[in-house]
């Protein structure tokens, strides 16, 4: 073969060498401005308001930030999985709510047997996970009418389960004690399940096929199901995912409360959740977004919320700091995505 | 442009990839009908037809997306059933769809890997399939590329259609069908690309490339296969057929001095 006179111009750096760069690159991204503007954010917020109240920085508040924290962060953790595969779970925190009851209500029927109990609550996240899998795979419904209809259902469900009212009591038994107020190491275990559970999926997204996969899904469906990666199954199982991290935190929600509670403490969760995904660098489209961004984006919200609280602003206005706090999240994702705007072409 | 390494050698050795009698409908639409196509190691077969003449259909056919309602698929002489494109790639056939299919999140190794990562125990092995993919685009001569860590998204047309066709023959494929690899680059660009083609077939692929650009196909093909509302309307070797030619079996698909038996076995070998 000859070629005339429209050889490639040699370029300076070749692809050679890139073993050597890619450690401290991968660090790099690892941090990321993404994480670097949530790291300032966070130290602004606790430091004004630590500065307006002096109860804010104690150990006992950090403790009840702490906590709070544990149950969004689970939801969020999961709720960043879903986003990433490109689709959105707005039942989480319904199913954290049927979780709760079946919880209680299992431990009070088998005579306290709290193993039972959670067991009982997990079976129940994983099938209302695979509904929501199923329905949007095999009923080719956008997940975002799918999940929205069985938060719902399933907070239907919870209270029907529950006759509207708290169920059972669980405060007598040593373990949901220990999920309630155990400490390990100064930490309460409630952090310590958001962050063995963040660390679990971090690992699986980051440093396994099926998590490469998972961004891939979110990418280009295409390509992904042209690559031979079976998107079904995936979905349903990144659904039922959810359902499993749902029902923990429906668990953790039992615990802190002493019974089954069927809306209250996990009603309004999944706003919270997809806020944090959002605020934490992933995008809504898919195929973008980590752990450690939305774990960040959980500590902010949760420094926020309780600050509004300790200097006493209404949770009216919360619920519209909330809201606006979304909207915000979402912009300046889409801004930092170079997203175009409506009708442009590409 | 001066690719060709012409005249075209006769094919030496069977086709490794032969489709006999393919038929295919979507509905009332009768899209390919009795198509034959014969596919030889080392050589560029150009597969051109106007449009909607049937050859991105036929791709997915070869590729397993579409199955066809009927006809032969042969690879290395022996009968294949291929439903699917994992079916495709398990044969050593891949192909690079018109839209490329690569995801824009993910970077260029990432890409080349998908669906086939390699992995050390449970984790992935990042080195491993960075140092592969390094050495496939070297092997390749490509050199337009600055990092392979780099998004896809921020590459240029042809560098995607780089590591679109680089992805295709990482896996010892046999095969390489690229869908228009040209149709949106500009002309230093579209050099780059046809010099790759040439190089695959050169390597000892058996290549087949869907262009509209007869300059194209007549620079890098050995064979061309001419698909006419979807039927074969030719399969002639390059140094046989002039550029007229060619253009006439498009447009009409039949040619004078090939005679219209030319359609079926005609001129074929
Ligand atoms: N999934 C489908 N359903 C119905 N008709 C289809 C489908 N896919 C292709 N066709 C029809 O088959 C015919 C051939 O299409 P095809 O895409 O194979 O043409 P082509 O030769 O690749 O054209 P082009 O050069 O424009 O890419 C067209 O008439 C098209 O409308
Ligand atoms: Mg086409």
């Amino acid at each position: 073969m000859t070629t005339t006179t429209n050889a490639p111009p040699p370029m300076p750096a070749t692809t050679s060498g890139a073993h050597a760069r890619a450690l401290p690159r991968r660090v790099a991204t690892a941090v990321g401005a993404q994480n670097t503007s949530l790291i300032g954010a966070l130290i602004v917020v606790v430091g004004t308001f630590a500065w307006l109240d002096d109860g804010y920085l104690t150990t006992a508040n950090m403790t009840v930030i702490g906590d709070t924290v544990a149950v969004t962060g689970l939801l969020a953790v999961v709720q960043t999985v879903v986003i990433i595969c490109g689709a959105l779970d707005i039942s989480v925190g319904s199913q954290a709510g049927i979780a709760s009851v079946v919880s209680a209500m299992a431990f009070t029927s088998t005579d306290g047997n709290a193993a039972l109990g959670i067991l009982a609550a997990i079976g129940v996240g994983i099938a209302a996970g695979v509904v929501n899998g199923v329905v949007i795979v095999y009923g080719r419904v956008n997940p975002v009418i799918a999940t929205l209809a069985t938060l719902a259902a399933y907070k239907g469900v919870a209270q029907l389960l529950a006759g509207g009212r708290a169920q059972g009591y669980v405060l007598g038994d040593d373990f949901f004690i220990f999920v309630a107020r155990g400490k390990i190491l100064g930490l309460s275990v409630q952090i310590w399940t958001l962050f063995v559970v963040a660390v679990a999926v971090h690992i699986l997204l980051k440093y396994t096929d099926i998590g490469r996969n998972i961004y891939a899904i979110g990418g280009n469906d295409t390509a992904a199901r042209l690559a031979g990666i079976n998107i079904n199954k995936y979905l349903v199982a990144v659904y039922a995912l959810a359902g499993v991290v749902a029902a923990i935190a429906g668990v953790i929600l039992t615990a802190r409360t002493g019974s089954g509670q069927p809306t209250s403490g996990s009603e309004g969760l999944e706003l919270k959740a997809i806020t944090a995904a959002a605020l934490g660098g992933c995008a809504l489209k898919g195929g973008k977004g980590g752990i450690g961004g939305t774990l960040l984006a959980v500590f902010l919200l949760g420094a926020l919320e309780n600050g509004l609280n300790v200097v006493g602003v209404n949770s009216f206005w919360q619920n519209v700091a909330q809201g606006a706090l979304l909207v915000v999240a979402v912009v300046i994702q889409q801004r930092r995505n170079g997203e175009r705007a409506v009708g442009l072409p590409t | 442009m001066a690719l060709s390494p012409t005249p075209a050698p006769p094919p030496a050795s069977d086709p490794v990839l032969e489709l006999r009698g393919i038929n295919k409908s979507f509905g009332a639409v009768h899209v390919l009908r009795d198509v034959d196509l014969s596919v030889y190691e080392g050589q560029v077969t150009a597969l051109v037809g106007d449009n909607g003449a049937g050859k991105s259909t036929l791709v997915k056919c070869i590729g397993g997306i579409h199955t066809a309602d009927s006809g032969e698929y042969f690879f290395d002489g022996a009968p294949v059933t291929v439903n699917s494109p994992r079916d495709a790639s398990d044969l050593g056939v891949e192909i690079v769809y018109q839209d490329l299919a690569l995801c824009d999140n993910l970077d260029i190794v990432q890409n080349m890997f998908l669906g086939r990562e390699r992995r050390r125990g449970w984790v992935l092995d990042e080195d491993s399939m960075e140092q592969i993919a390094e050495e496939t685009l070297a092997g390749l001569s490509v050199r337009t590329v600055t990092s392979i860590r780099q998004r896809v998204s921020s590459l240029s047309g042809g560098q995607r259609q780089t590591v679109a066709i680089a992805k295709a023959v990482l896996w010892n494929s046999k095969v390489v069908v690229l869908d228009e690899p040209t149709a949106a680059l500009g002309v230093s660009q579209t050099a780059q690309v046809l010099e790759l083609v040439r190089r695959l077939a050169d390597n000892g692929l058996a290549v087949v490339l869907i262009s509209h650009n007869m300059n194209d196909v007549f620079a890098v093909a050995d064979r061309i296969a001419v698909l006419y509302l979807g039927r074969t309307a030719a399969q002639v070797s390059t140094s046989e057929i002039t550029h007229s030619q060619i253009v006439e079996l498009i447009t009409s698909g039949q040619t004078e001095a090939l005679g219209p038996g030319a359609g079926r076995n005609g001129v074929n070998r």
